[in-house]
């Protein structure tokens, strides 16, 4: 925040009963001054970081320990040993090369898929007026509120009546996952980029409709380029939503070798918390690192995006 | 790339909002002319969803379900209408994403309604037909005395087959649903055995061994009669006659146990039940009007467990909301100092958690809880036995923690962004009018930060008024209610209740139940969103 002091004096604020106090001593010296005017925040911060960042430094040192067990982790870091990881590939009974790779290809495609619809529906909702289209925001508006997870039982037996028709996308098919996962594609995405879009000037759009491009020209050519930070942040919303989404691929996914690394871990983690544990915070560590990478790179993107919605 | 100017001029260009039934004659015309690439494209992928629809339409056909091939040829009608009419721009961009949003999101919560109406689930899950043959085919004993016959079993497309040799050398072969016919065309061996037959593969012993449940379970009619009994085998190489203990009487409708000539009938209940009201497995799919309802607010043992459920459910999002955003809105004025060092490390670290994902916090802080071996009892706690997960009151605290910790960062990350938004010079007016920083925040910014940031809140509501993951993951909705009639628990969410009671191991699949529950959850965020919306005045901004 800038210190300056405005020359100008604006309207008195609404609670002006201090107006008559005189301002603190401001020539505090030594340790207690910097305490009191910043120490006091690195406190509260060095308080949040532990907090935060425990859990995390926990299941690393829990995965790098060679005991197995849960009670064997509560040592932070006795010894760096990489055997967990090693392991974790070499258990017939719980594919995790093909939970992670599954995980990593559903949540990619349902990732693009939703980039995509969204991208379309937003430009229509920012670019053209038509009848509905106030309707239709407002729709998509109140459809975000209601989670796919509620249709949980409709979406399962929807799917196994797709069995019949269409096996390839129905019970059981990562396709039907990301097929459910694609109904939830407009919503909320459809909103953070209709937002983003409005904030392109038209006049683009005007300039390359005078020089004969179409609208799909328009579209793929230059709004899309233009709007590249939205889809960044809504492609990785909608990607971690979709790797750490449990409850309708654990009832689509019943075969371990085809399920996410969410229905497989949860698995091997409530079965035998206790005995599974290192094997289990070595996979936690691999499944988180993506996504983590992914989120700290685009960091920037994603509290612009957030907050796009709320402060005008 | 077309190079056609527009004809209209400077009439081309259309501000957006100036007219909202823009003839589309004229949209149609400004677009100049498709480039070659785009129309080949839109050529292809009309061509592959037109495929992909008539093959669809032919295997409904084929299953004579008439209403889902009515509902395919009209959606495939409406796409190509859209796609091969000139104009109708905004039709064109919206439809991909309206097509999986009707069907995956609107449908099925539709589907939901009309379920919450029936008495599906475990024991009720298909029509009448199909229950009644389950029930000849189960209730099937091998009946006294009767002839042996000879079997080959057989396999073509992944079926199954018995060719059977009865005692008088006649051959026929059947399978599951196919009564047996005659098949004197096949190969015999050399003490009159049939042994193969044209089109056929007949099963080694290796093969037999490897699908010994399923061949075990094959159950092939005798005739077309359902009561003259069926072919089962035990041992892959004899084939004896089965029959049902109960028979059915087509006419009457009813099923008779020919031991205790006990009569079960159909009384509209979804299953045979006999008078002293003991019924047949499995029943079948029927309309139960509001029965589920009528259970889950008039049964004792449902309706005190749901209103736990619903209160706990009500106050788990509303302390989760409040906790994190009064931890992530005091961190934020706490960071929000230019004078402090360090902001940009201490702002990654604690948007950590909210990097992470968040399943596995769950399950990382569900080992950390562990009542015997966990981190925060044996080392944090020198050792105590305190049943974090396992005592009712406990296991909610715990949630509510962990569920601070997951929801921090983003209350932390759009409080940021909402203060740093308010204009610096309205805290300097205040501050050159003599307030205090207290008085500065409590009066100026706050409300202007809770404008901006009360639809978020609301959302986050409606998160985590279903946040499904953090609960089932943690504790299972546990620990367990031993009187409730349903399998809820102290933490139990709604959405964690509609799941267990759907799709649970331990009470049995009641999809019904789950629905009439689920609907219940609707009509609740339904009341809320109304209500939000009504107080942000979200909907007015909208243009």
């Amino acid at each position: 925040m800038t210190t300056t002091i405005s020359p100008r004096v604006d309207p008195p604020a609404p609670d002006a009963t201090n107006a008559t106090r005189p301002v603190p001593p401001r020539r505090r010296r030594g340790l207690g001054r910097w305490f009191g005017a910043t120490g006091w925040r690195h406190a509260v911060g060095l308080a949040m970081v532990v907090f935060a960042a425990f859990p995390l430094l926990y299941v690393l040192s829990a995965s790098l320990n060679p005991t197995g067990t849960l009670v064997g982790s509560n040592t932070l870091f006795r010894s760096i040993d990489f055997s967990n990881y090693v392991e974790l590939f070499n258990r017939p009974q719980q594919p995790y090369a093909a939970w992670f790779l599954n995980t990593m290809v559903i949540g990619t495609v349902s990732a693009i898929g939703t980039v995509f619809l969204g991208a379309l529906a937003a430009y229509a909702f920012s670019r053209m007026r038509f009848s509905g289209r106030r309707i239709g925001l407002l729709s998509l508006l109140l459809v975000q509120m209601f989670p796919q997870l509620l249709g949980v039982v409709a979406i399962f037996l929807l799917l196994s009546a797709i069995s019949d028709v269409f096996p390839a996308i129905g019970l059981g098919t990562q396709a039907g996952l990301i097929l459910v996962y694609l109904g939830g594609a407009l919503g909320v995405n459809t909103y953070l980029m209709y937002g983003f879009f409005n904030t392109i000037p038209m006049s683009i759009d005007e300039a390359a409709k005078i020089d004969g491009a179409s609208h799909a020209q328009i579209f793929f050519g230059i709004i899309l380029r233009l709007v590249s930070p939205i889809l960044a942040v809504v492609g990785l919303l909608s990607f971690v939503g979709s790797t750490s989404e449990f409850v309708i691929a654990s009832i689509v996914l019943s075969d371990p070798s085809t399920q996410t690394l969410a229905v497989g871990l949860y698995q091997f983690v409530s079965q035998e918390t206790s005995t599974n544990w290192t094997l289990f915070a070595a996979g936690a560590v691999l499944a988180a690192i993506p996504v983590m990478a992914l989120f700290l790179y685009l960091q920037k993107y994603i509290v612009s995006g957030l907050t796009a919605g709320a402060v005008k | 790339m077309a190079n056609t100017l527009p004809s209209t001029g400077p009439r081309a260009v259309v501000p957006p909002g100036d007219e909202p039934d823009a003839p589309r004659g004229r949209l149609a015309e400004q677009r100049g002319t498709p480039g070659l690439k785009g129309t080949l494209a839109k050529i292809i992928l009309l061509g592959a969803v037109d495929a992909l629809a008539v093959f669809a339409l032919f295997v409904l056909f084929m299953q004579e379900s008439w209403l889902v091939f009515a509902i395919a040829a009209l959606v495939t009608l409406i796409v190509n209408y859209i796609y091969l009419k000139p104009g109708a721009l905004p039709a064109k961009y919206l439809a991909p994403g309206v097509f999986f949003l009707v069907i995956f999101q609107i449908f099925v919560v539709l589907y939901s309604g009309y379920i919450a109406f029936t008495n599906y689930g475990d024991g009720h899950n298909s029509t009448k037909e199909d229950a009644t043959s389950a029930i000849i085919s189960t209730s099937q004993f091998r009946v006294p005395d009767s002839p042996t016959f000879q079997l080959t079993v057989l396999e073509r497309l992944g079926e199954y087959s018995f060719l059977v040799t009865d005692p008088d050398g006649e051959v026929s072969v059947g399978g599951a649903e196919r009564p047996l016919e005659d098949a004197s065309n096949a190969q015999t061996d050399s003490n009159g055995k049939a042994v193969g037959l044209e089109g056929y593969t007949a099963l080694t012993f290796a093969d037999l061994l490897a699908n010994q449940s399923e061949i075990g379970a094959l159950s092939v009619p005798l005739s077309d009669d359902p009561n003259s009994g069926a072919l089962r085998t035990p041992d892959g190489s004899r084939a004896y006659l089965y029959a049902s203990t109960l028979q059915y009487d087509e006419a009457a409708d009813s099923f008779t146990n020919i031991e205790t000539s006990e009569v079960y009938r159909d009384l509209g209940d979804g299953a045979f039940v006999a008078s002293d009201g003991a019924e047949l497995v499995p029943g079948w799919k029927i309309n139960v009007g509001f029965e589920n309802f009528a259970r889950a607010f008039g049964e004792e043992d449902i309706r005190g467990p749901l209103l736990g459920v619903t209160l706990w459910t009500f106050a788990f999002a509303i302390l989760s909301v409040a906790s994190t955003f009064v931890l992530g809105l005091f961190l934020a004025i706490v960071f929000n100092d230019a004078r402090m060092k360090g902001r940009k490390f201490y702002r990654i670290a604690i948007i950590l958690p909210y990097a992470f994902p968040p399943f596995l916090s769950a399950l990382v802080w569900l080992g950390l809880f562990n009542q015997d071996f966990g981190y925060i009892n044996q080392v944090l706690l020198g050792g105590a036995d305190i049943p974090w997960l396992n005592d009712p009151w406990l296991a909610k605290a715990s949630v509510l923690i962990v569920n601070l910790w997951l929801g921090f960062p983003y209350m932390f990350l759009i409080c940021t962004g909402a203060l740093q938004s308010i204009p610096e010079e309205l805290t300097e007016a205040a501050t050159v009018d003599g307030a205090r920083p207290w008085a500065v925040f409590r009066l100026i910014k706050f409300p202007l930060l809770l404008v901006s940031v009360a639809p978020l809140l609301i959302s986050s509501f409606a998160f985590n008024f279903n946040n499904f993951n953090i609960v089932y993951m943690l504790t299972g909705g546990g620990p367990r209610n031993i009187e409730a009639g349903v399998d809820a628990g102290a933490t139990d969410l709604l959405i964690t209740l509609v799941y267990k009671v759907a799709f649970g191991s331990g009470t049995g699949r009641d999809y019904g139940l789950a629905s009439a529950f689920a609907i219940l959850i609707f009509i609740i965020v339904g009341l809320i969103a109304a209500y939000g919306f009504k107080r942000t005045r979200a909907l007015e901004d909208l243009n």
